[in-house]
C-alpha cells in the first residue's frame, strides 16, 4: 500500500515535471469527452426540441407499446393505480381544492414527457425503450389527454409544436411572500385587532 | 455577545416562569418521586419519559438489580474486544432511527426522516440523514463512475472521482432539507420527525463547482446548468449558473467519510439552502445550456401551486425555520418545575439570527438561546428554560435570519399560497403540552 502510494506519488512528480513550461490555465485534471461518450450518455430534451433523436412513433404503436409496458402500474384507463399517478383528467381542477396534477392538466412542455419516459419509464426497467417506442407512447399519452389527433405522428419536428393546455400555468418563484413580524407579547390579541 | 444572549436567557427564564401555575415546585416533586417509585424517580431526572422507557417500568425488579447498591455485570467483566471493523450505535439505542415517511407504502420511490427528537446538536449521523429516493437506492462503483461536463463549454470533459479529488477541497456545514417538509394538510406527523424530519445537516466535502467549471471554460451565452443523476430516474434538475458558479460544490465526503451509497456515492452535487431534489445524487453528469431543461422534476413535481391555479416554478429557496424537538410529540414531562426545551433553526438565506420561543401558544415569545457555532445555510441549535407546573401548555418556535425574514405562521403562509401548493411549508410548529405531561402535536 504504501510502496504503491509513492510509486503513485512519484509517477505524479515524474508527470509534473514532464508537463511544459507553459502552465496549464487550469488542473489538468480530467479527459476530453469524445463525441461517442456525448452521445451515448446525453439524453436532454429541451422545451424547443433540442436532444430528440431521429425517428418517430404514432398514437396507434404507442397504445401498443403503453399495454405492453406502462398498464400495469398507471392503469388500462391511464387514471393511475395507487401510489403509481394518473396520466390524463385534470383540466379545470388546478384551482379547486382538488387539484390533479397529469400530463394534460398540468406538464408546460411536451418535450419533458418524451425526456421523462426515455431517461426513467418504465420504473422497473429504465431507459429500456427504443427511441420510436417513446416517441409512440408520447403520441398515445397526448392523445389521450385530447392534445392530439388519434392519426398523428411524432418525431424531432413535431413534438416541440405541441402546443400544452397548463403552457403559461407557471411563473418564476416570487417568495418571501409572507411578512411575519418579531411581535414579543400580546401577539394574539394584535392578531385578532 | 456571550453576555447579551445570557440576559435574553434569564429573561426569558423569568418570563416564563410567571405563566406558570403558583404551586411551588419542590413540594411537587417529591411529591411525584414518593408515588413513582424508583425508576421514575430515575426518569425524573432526565425530566422525559418515553413510550419505551414508560413501557419498561413495568419490569422495574428487573431493572433494580444492576443499581446502587448493586455492580452491575459490565463493570464485572470484559467487553467486546477492539476494533470492530466500523462501529454502531448502542443496542439501547432502539429509537433513533430512519422511518419510511408515514403512509408510503412503496419503498424505491420514497423518503424516510431524520429522527429529530432523537438527536442533539447541529450534525446529522451519516446513517440517520433522511433520504429520498426516485428509484431505490444503486450501487456504484466509484473505479467506474464518471462525471461528463459538455454543452456550453470549450472543452467537454469527463472526470473520474479520483480526479475530482485532486482538485483544491472545500468543507462546509451545510443543512439540506426536501422541500415537502411536510406538505398543508392534514394527517399532521405525531413526531418531530414526522413534522420535519426531512430535514438533515452534515459536514461536506468536496470541490467547488466553480472550480471546475473553469476547467472545462464555460460559454458566457450559458444560464443553466442541467445536473444529472446514474440512478435509475436519472434524476435531472437545472440549477442557475449564477448559483453554480457561487457556493456549488461536487460532494465525495460527508461528516469525514465517503458519502453513503444513500447520499449519492460517489458523487453529488450540493447546493446550499435549496430544495434537497436539487442536489444530485450519484452525479454524472452536467450539461451546460441556455435554457432550462424543464424536466419532470422541474414541472410535474417541485413546482408549487397557488390558490388560482397558477404554479410556482424553479422555487430553490429553503425559507427560515425552527422546530423545538425537544421536547416533541410522543415526549413527556415527568415532573413539574424546571425544564428545557432545545430545537434548531435553519435558512435557505444564511444565517440564523434569534430565534424565540413561546409556551403560551404564541401569544408572548421570548428569545432563545443559540449554541454556537451560528453557522452560513447550517442547522443552528437553540435552547430556552421553561417551567410546567400541570398546566396545559402550547410551545412554539419562531426563527428569525440574518436577512430579516420572520417565520411565519401555517395560517399566513395558506392566506397567500392556499392549501394544496404542498412544498415549501416552514410553518411555526405548535406541540401541546396536556395537564398529564403528555406532548402531541398541536394542529390535532
Amino acid at each position: 500500500m504504501v510502496a504503491l502510494k509513492s510509486t503513485v506519488l512519484a509517477a505524479l512528480a515524474a508527470m509534473s515535471m514532464a508537463a511544459p513550461a507553459v502552465a496549464q490555465e487550469g488542473y489538468g485534471l480530467g479527459t476530453p469527452a469524445t463525441p461517442e461518450q456525448i452521445a451515448g450518455w446525453h439524453i436532454d430534451v429541451l422545451p424547443d426540441g433540442d436532444g430528440l433523436p431521429p425517428g418517430s412513433g404514432t398514437v396507434m404503436q404507442g397504445k401498443q407499446v403503453y399495454q405492453a409496458n406502462c398498464l400495469a402500474c398507471h392503469g388500462a384507463d391511464l387514471k393511475g393505480t395507487a401510489p403509481w399517478p394518473a396520466l390524463i383528467g385534470g383540466q379545470g381542477s388546478l384551482a379547486t381544492a382538488k387539484p390533479l396534477k397529469t400530463v394534460g392538466s398540468y406538464w408546460p412542455y411536451a418535450t419533458t414527457l418524451y425526456d421523462y419516459i426515455r431517461r426513467a419509464m418504465p420504473f422497473q426497467t429504465p431507459q429500456s425503450l427504443s427511441n420510436d417506442e417513446v416517441y409512440s407512447v408520447t403520441a398515445y399519452i397526448l392523445h389521450m389527454n385530447g392534445i392530439l389527433d388519434e392519426d398523428a405522428t411524432l418525431d424531432a419536428k413535431s413534438l416541440p409544436q405541441v402546443k400544452m393546455p397548463n403552457r403559461d400555468g407557471f411563473y418564476v418563484d416570487d417568495r418571501p411572500d409572507t411578512q411575519n413580524t418579531r411581535c414579543m407579547s400580546d401577539c394574539l390579541k394584535q392578531d385578532a385587532g | 455577545m456571550t453576555e447579551h444572549r445570557d440576559s435574553a436567557v434569564r429573561s426569558a427564564s423569568t418570563q416564563l416562569s410567571e405563566q406558570g401555575a403558583p404551586d411551588a415546585p419542590v413540594p411537587e416533586r417529591r411529591r411525584f418521586l414518593a408515588k413513582g417509585g424508583a425508576l421514575a424517580g430515575a426518569l425524573a431526572t432526565f425530566g422525559l419519559a418515553e413510550h419505551s422507557l414508560a413501557q419498561s417500568g413495568t419490569a422495574a425488579g428487573a431493572e433494580t438489580a444492576n443499581l446502587p447498591p448493586n455492580v452491575p455485570p459490565w463493570t464485572k467483566q470484559l467487553g467486546e474486544p477492539t476494533a470492530s471493523p466500523y462501529g454502531k450505535p448502542s443496542r439501547f439505542e432502539t429509537r433513533a432511527v430512519r422511518n419510511l415517511y408515514p403512509g408510503l407504502t412503496e419503498p424505491m420511490s420514497a423518503y424516510s426522516t431524520t429522527p429529530l427528537q432523537e438527536l442533539d446538536g447541529i450534525i446529522t449521523p451519516n446513517g440517520l440523514f433522511y433520504e429520498r429516493h426516485h428509484a431505490g437506492v444503486p450501487q456504484v462503483d466509484p473505479a467506474q463512475h464518471r462525471l461528463m461536463i459538455h454543452g456550453l463549454v470549450q472543452k467537454p470533459l469527463v472526470f473520474t472521482v479520483d480526479e475530482l479529488r485532486q482538485f483544491p477541497s472545500e468543507s462546509h456545514i451545510y443543512f439540506m432539507e426536501c422541500s415537502g417538509n411536510p406538505s398543508f394538510l392534514p394527517p399532521w406527523g405525531k413526531t418531530a420527525a414526522e413534522v420535519a424530519g426531512l430535514v438533515s445537516c452534515a459536514e461536506w466535502t468536496g470541490v467547488p463547482l466553480k472550480t471546475v467549471l473553469q476547467e472545462v471554460g464555460v460559454d458566457p451565452a450559458a444560464e443553466w446548468i442541467i445536473a444529472e443523476g446514474a440512478d435509475g430516474a436519472a434524476m435531472t434538475r437545472s440549477i442557475p449558473i449564477s448559483k453554480c458558479m457561487d457556493d456549488v460544490l461536487l460532494v465525495y465526503s460527508q461528516n469525514g467519510e465517503r458519502l453513503r451509497p444513500e447520499q449519492g456515492y460517489p458523487l453529488r452535487l450540493f447546493v446550499p439552502g435549496y430544495e434537497g431534489n436539487t442536489h444530485i445524487k450519484w452525479l454524472r453528469r452536467l450539461h451546460v445550456v441556455k435554457q432550462a431543461g424543464y424536466t419532470r422534476e422541474e414541472t410535474a413535481k417541485y413546482t408549487d401551486l397557488m390558490d388560482d391555479g397558477r404554479a410556482r416554478k424553479f422555487s430553490f429557496i429553503m425559507e427560515c425555520k425552527s422546530i423545538i424537538t425537544h421536547p416533541s410529540g410522543t415526549h413527556k414531562l415527568t415532573r413539574k418545575g424546571k425544564h428545557e426545551m432545545r430545537g434548531i433553526a435553519w435558512s435557505g438565506r444564511g444565517r440564523i439570527a434569534h430565534v424565540d420561543v413561546s409556551v403560551d401558544g404564541g401569544n408572548t415569545w421570548t428569545e432563545a438561546q443559540l449554541q454556537q457555532p451560528v453557522l452560513n445555510k447550517a442547522l443552528t441549535a437553540f435552547r430556552a428554560p421553561f417551567e410546567w407546573n400541570g398546566e396545559e401548555l402550547t410551545l412554539m418556535s419562531r426563527a428569525v435570519d440574518e436577512t430579516g425574514y420572520v417565520q411565519p405562521t401555517l395560517e399566513q403562509l395558506t392566506a397567500v399560497r392556499g392549501q394544496v401548493s404542498f412544498y415549501h411549508n416552514n410553518s411555526i410548529q405548535p406541540w401541546k403540552v396536556d395537564a398529564n405531561g403528555e406532548v402531541t402535536n398541536g394542529r390535532a
